[in-house]
């Protein structure tokens, strides 16, 4: 960590832009400053740090919109310092922190102050999402505007982890949301019709005698929401949508011109609540694994564009909050260090995506729901380097105490991935290097 | 076999076997001595987080008739949200000594959480998680059922299984971990099972399982049965709006007197009733028909001593 952040150059031969064909690019000043003949004719390149890219992929860095972080207030379970770490660890340039912190963050303070730690981390930029209502209480609206005012520039809104399942508050919030080009990004989940839900409702939740937790508590909210956003012309966001039914609505929503965007977590593109036979709780997830056949729907829908984006759901607990009963275990799945080699696997193998879509939807379109500057641009000459290079061709295998999260709670481990992040480039800064966390940026203007 | 957890995967094979070492074992439950030296200095912990005063009896029994210690650990009125370790409870346990677990819990899963995790190595029995299983309720269910199904057949029961026996099950069949047990077992052994439950006491997704769903009691007996078992009705339920009243649910799926004098009508003089206990007199079952002789209770509570011997002899014994 000694070599300063800021003045990096680096040289990369040979890498695929976004899967074409491979070229030379330079990276320096923390801008992208020349691509092609022009990068190896450049001066600087020369002393230059040379990365062989040997036919890798550069893709524009990928942007989360929904991690959790947990600072502050459970620095147990996982803290900006390491989130960010697992977050550039596994390619992303950008991540959107959850508001379900402790405090929530439902004040200009509270998202000031993870702002500045995220500023303070530099492996990442850290955009803190805001709490729609006070506590996450479902009561009150909070300072939305003094949120988005303040310097953390909040432009997305969300009491993730609880459904803002009044319709008047939800109606109140997607309207006041406009004035500050703001996005309320919704966890769709009927309070009333999961109530004790511990998984899926279904077949095999029937057989395990675990409280179900119906699709239509999903559906049934993402049917009134886009109504609402019709009604009073905002913009919706739809967190992890888990069912087929959700994507029909979503897609209904879309042809009538609503303006909403959806995401889909790694995990709910590949794993069924068949596993939640084996009563093991790092499978225990709101919204709880689907059936097969609303996996092959999800993944359609990502690939058709119903769905926009990814967003991983980062969910990391300690070790004791995993290893204990089914119905005692707490919910949720890390999920960024592995979320490259998922989309890959589900979405690029099975020949749904190209590189070009996987990049639209890890880190363009996540960027513009999200309003964030400077990430999630075309990979072109005085953009900035926020870049990801991934060996396509490498395979590895999940070993969650290897990760930087402190969460070991990883639904995939000891599963065969393919695809690693060799490389990530933070505004031209190496974060990630030959795989393994290179430095930090310096931090920026702390003032 | 090296844990009872569930009906769901026992083999018809593993199932004969323990109903016919269950036939011994109630044999010396009619001696003078009832013990047998078996399990002489082996150890049983019954691990209870849930209250169960008649299983826990029964397990005790069990293994006192085959001469084990036993040493009983009642997480007292501790839930799950009380956050008392499953994982430390069951290592203390085996720390003392227990080289099988009889656990009991209100969390679905726990018995095989116990089992599937590397925290003991002792065998575990399920004695009842959550609204998942309760496997020797099961097998004590479909002991005293193949008793029966044997003496109007004038046969002997061992080694026989319960092909063409068909059997109604009534009640609450959503939060059954009896129902769901029942279910797996009695179809493994051949008898058909009907489940007779207002539709918001069954599952969604019962429509795959191997049986056939009624919402209507008279209509089922009229079928004529072979066993009618009824289901206890769960305080909590009656008024988180499952069904309008307590009355309206006896008059509807109640086994009530008029009921019983149905079945003497139909000429039905072999159907017998079955009921896990507690009764709800006057709800699920009447007076009349709990103290009948078509009801088989009684002979139920002392077949699960026998049952449970047969599991732990199985569990225990190194004889797999
Ligand atoms: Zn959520």
């Amino acid at each position: 960590m000694t070599s300063t952040a800021a003045n990096e150059t680096y040289f990369i031969s040979g890498a695929r832009l976004l899967g074409d064909a491979p070229a030379d690019l330079l990276i320096a000043d923390g801008v992208v400053a020349a691509i092609g003949a022009d990068a190896a004719a450049d001066p600087r390149a020369t002393e230059a740090v040379k990365i062989e890219a040997n036919d890798q992929i550069l893709l524009p860095g990928m942007v989360d919109l929904h991690t959790h972080l947990r600072e502050p207030g459970r620095e147990d379970a996982e803290t900006v310092e390491t989130g960010t770490q697992a977050a550039a660890l596994g390619g992303f340039t950008a991540v959107h922190a959850m508001a379900n912190s402790n405090p929530v963050a439902d004040t200009a303070g509270v998202v000031e102050q993870v702002w500045s730690l995220g500023r303070r981390s530099g492996w990442v930029d850290v955009r803190p999402v805001g709490a729609v209502t006070i506590g996450l209480a479902g009561e009150r609206l909070s300072e939305l505007g003094a949120m988005a005012e303040s310097r953390a520039g909040v432009r997305v809104f969300s009491d993730d982890g609880i459904c803002v399942s009044d319709p008047v508050l939800m109606r109140r919030a997607l309207e006041y949301v406009k004035a500050f080009d703001g996005v309320v990004a919704q966890h769709a989940q009927e309070p009333r019709l999961t109530e004790g839900a511990q998984m899926n409702e279904g077949d095999v939740s029937a057989v395990l005698g675990l409280p179900g937790w119906p699709a239509v508590a999903e559906e049934s909210i993402i049917a009134r929401d886009v109504l609402l956003a019709e009604h009073v012309g905002s913009r919706l966001h739809v967190c992890h949508v888990s069912t087929a039914g959700s994507v029909d609505i979503i897609r209904w929503a879309k042809s009538r011109g609503i303006d909403v965007t959806a995401e889909v977590t790694p995990h709910h593109l590949l794993l069924t609540d068949e596993k939640v036979r084996t009563y093991n709780p790092v499978y225990k997830v709101n919204p709880p694994l689907r059936r097969e056949q609303d996996v092959m729907a999800l993944r359609e829908a990502l690939a058709d564009g119903t769905i926009d984006i990814i967003g991983t759901d980062h969910a990391p607990h300690p070790t004791e909050a995993k290893e204990c009963e089914w119905a005692q275990a707490a919910m949720g799945m890390t999920g960024l260090e592995t979320a490259l080699s998922v989309v890959q696997h589900t979405m690029i193998e099975t020949g749904l995506m190209g590189w070009k879509d996987f990049a639209r939807v890890t880190s363009t379109t996540p960027a513009r729901i999200g309003r964030v500057v400077d990430q999630g641009r075309p990979i072109a000459v005085g953009e900035p380097a926020n870049v990801t290079l991934v060996d396509p061709s490498a395979r590895w295998i999940v070993e969650p105490t290897e990760m930087a999260t402190m969460g070991r709670n990883s639904p995939f481990s000891g599963l065969e991935l393919p695809g690693k992040v060799t490389a990530t480039f933070f505004h031209g800064t190496a974060t990630v290097l030959d795989g393994a966390l290179h430095h930090r940026r310096i931090a920026q203007d702390n003032a | 076999m090296k844990h009872l957890l569930s009906t769901y995967d026992l083999s018809r094979a593993d199932a004969l076997r323990i109903l016919d070492v269950t036939e011994e074992m109630a044999a010396v439950g009619t001696r003078e001595v009832k013990k047998l030296p078996a399990l002489r200095g082996r150890t049983v912990a019954t691990l209870f987080f849930e209250d169960s005063t008649r299983t826990r009896i029964s397990f005790e029994a069990a293994a006192k008739r085959l001469s084990a210690d036993v040493i009983n650990f009642a997480a007292k009125g501790s839930s799950v949200s009380k956050g008392e370790s499953l994982k430390d409870t069951a290592q203390t346990l085996e720390a003392i000594g227990a080289e099988a677990v009889v656990i009991r819990h209100g969390a679905s899963g726990a018995a095989d959480r116990l089992a599937q995790t590397d925290w003991i190595s002792a065998a575990v029995v399920n004695a009842g998680d959550g609204t998942h299983e309760h496997p020797t309720q099961a097998l004590l269910d479909a002991f005293t059922l193949r008793q029966h199904w044997a003496r109007v057949h004038g046969v002997d029961p061992t080694g026989t299984d319960l092909s063409g026996m068909n059997v109604v099950i009534v009640g609450d069949v959503l939060h059954s971990r009896v129902a769901r047990s029942n279910l797996w077992l009695l179809n493994t052994l051949g008898a058909h099972v009907t489940f007779v439950a207002p539709p918001t006491l069954l599952p969604v997704g019962i429509g795959n399982w191997p049986c056939t769903i009624s919402y209507d009691l008279d209509e089922a007996l009229a079928t004529g049965p072979d066993a009618v078992m009824m289901l206890r009705v769960q305080a909590e339920r009656m008024n988180a709006a499952y069904f309008p009243s307590t009355a309206e649910y006896s008059r509807r799926w109640g086994f009530d007197d008029a009921r019983l004098s149905a079945l003497d009508e139909r000429g039905l003089e072999d159907t017998i009733i079955l009921h896990p206990g507690p009764m709800n007199r006057g709800l699920e079952i009447s007076a009349g028909a709990a103290d009948s002789p078509r009801a088989v209770v009684l002979q139920q509570v002392s077949n699960g001593v026998a049952v449970r011997m047969a599991v732990l002899y199985l569990l225990l014994s190194g004889d797999h």
